[in-house]
């Protein structure tokens, strides 16, 4: 994704090449947590009750925080891809910074909702709804963490002269794959923690 | 590669605030007891947040028919995993 079109590659098939590269692989990604979501269905349906009484364990409002959270973080890299557009590395740094900072308040908030589960003896093997619950926030936790590794490397590329605005397809990509993470989240936080 | 503009930007703050405002409404509504309902407007609400992001945030609106068909192609395969797991599922 650092590749710089070579000299015999027109950039612009090179961005769209990189674009549809990166809408496969968030098709993949659909499919991965769409077998979790399929999971989720089946089970709701079969235990409606015990679903109902458990998401209500669930803090909604630390839920909406993380929402906010991860909402304003796409506001930063849409805001970053921008700014590199006009040619402003520096602002681009600043708002992909911006979005780390915020990735790692998200991370933080879900290890403080992790704890007070552990502390009210709610572990993945509690029950269907918890295992579900851990199953599908670890997997986008870690999609988190991921992205956090991959916006850093495109502050690398930018910090070291690589990003521009005739080449920030780095930029661009990693900040279709954020707003994916952004995305599943808008689908866990109800699932889990409004409708249970 | 279009040029960074003011409209981009004007564009993604009018989407923030958008998705702010559904994220409010969608935990009041939780607070409600409507029955099903709840499970319909929460899903409603989330999938029109999952198109605002989709169609501004990742450029959807603008893309080509060949990347809009790379975009819809797993929501199809994801249907046909839904679907055929619950009419096993419930039918048993």
């Amino acid at each position: 994704m650092s590749g710089q079109p070579g000299e015999h590659t027109d950039p612009a098939v090179a961005f769209e090449a990189a674009k549809l590269g990166v809408w496969t692989f968030l098709a993949t990604e659909v499919l991965l947590f769409g077998a979790l979501f399929t999971a989720y269905t089946v089970f709701r349906i079969k235990y409606p009750e015990m679903f109902r009484a458990e998401h209500a364990k669930l803090d909604r409002v630390l839920g909406a925080v993380n929402t906010v959270v991860l909402i304003t973080s796409s506001l930063m890299v849409v805001l970053g891809v921008d700014a590199i557009k006009r040619g402003k590395a520096r602002l681009l740094e600043a708002y992909f910074g911006a979005t780390i900072l915020l990735a790692a308040v998200f991370l933080l908030v879900k290890y403080t909702e992790y704890t007070a589960k552990f502390h009210h003896g709610l572990y993945p093997d509690t029950n269907i709804f918890f295992s579900l619950y851990y199953m599908m926030t670890g997997l986008h936790g870690i999609h988190v963490l991921l992205g956090m590794g991959v916006l850093s490397y495109v502050i690398v590329l930018s910090r070291r002269g690589r990003l521009s605005e005739a080449w920030c397809t780095p930029a661009e990509m990693s900040g279709l794959y954020w707003h994916f993470v952004d995305l599943v989240w808008i689908y866990l936080f109800p699932l889990l923690y409004l409708i249970g | 590669m279009a040029h960074g503009t003011g409209q981009d930007r004007r564009t993604g703050i009018a989407v923030f605030v958008a998705l702010l405002l559904l994220t409010v409404v969608t935990v009041l509504v939780s607070y409600v007891d409507l029955g099903l309902w709840n499970v319909v407007v929460a899903l409603l609400i989330a999938s029109a947040k999952a198109s605002l992001v989709a169609l501004f945030f990742m450029h959807l609106k603008g893309e080509s028919r060949l990347v809009w068909g790379f975009a819809l192609f797993p929501i199809v395969f994801l249907s046909l995993i839904l679907i055929g797991t619950l009419t096993d599922t419930m039918l048993r």
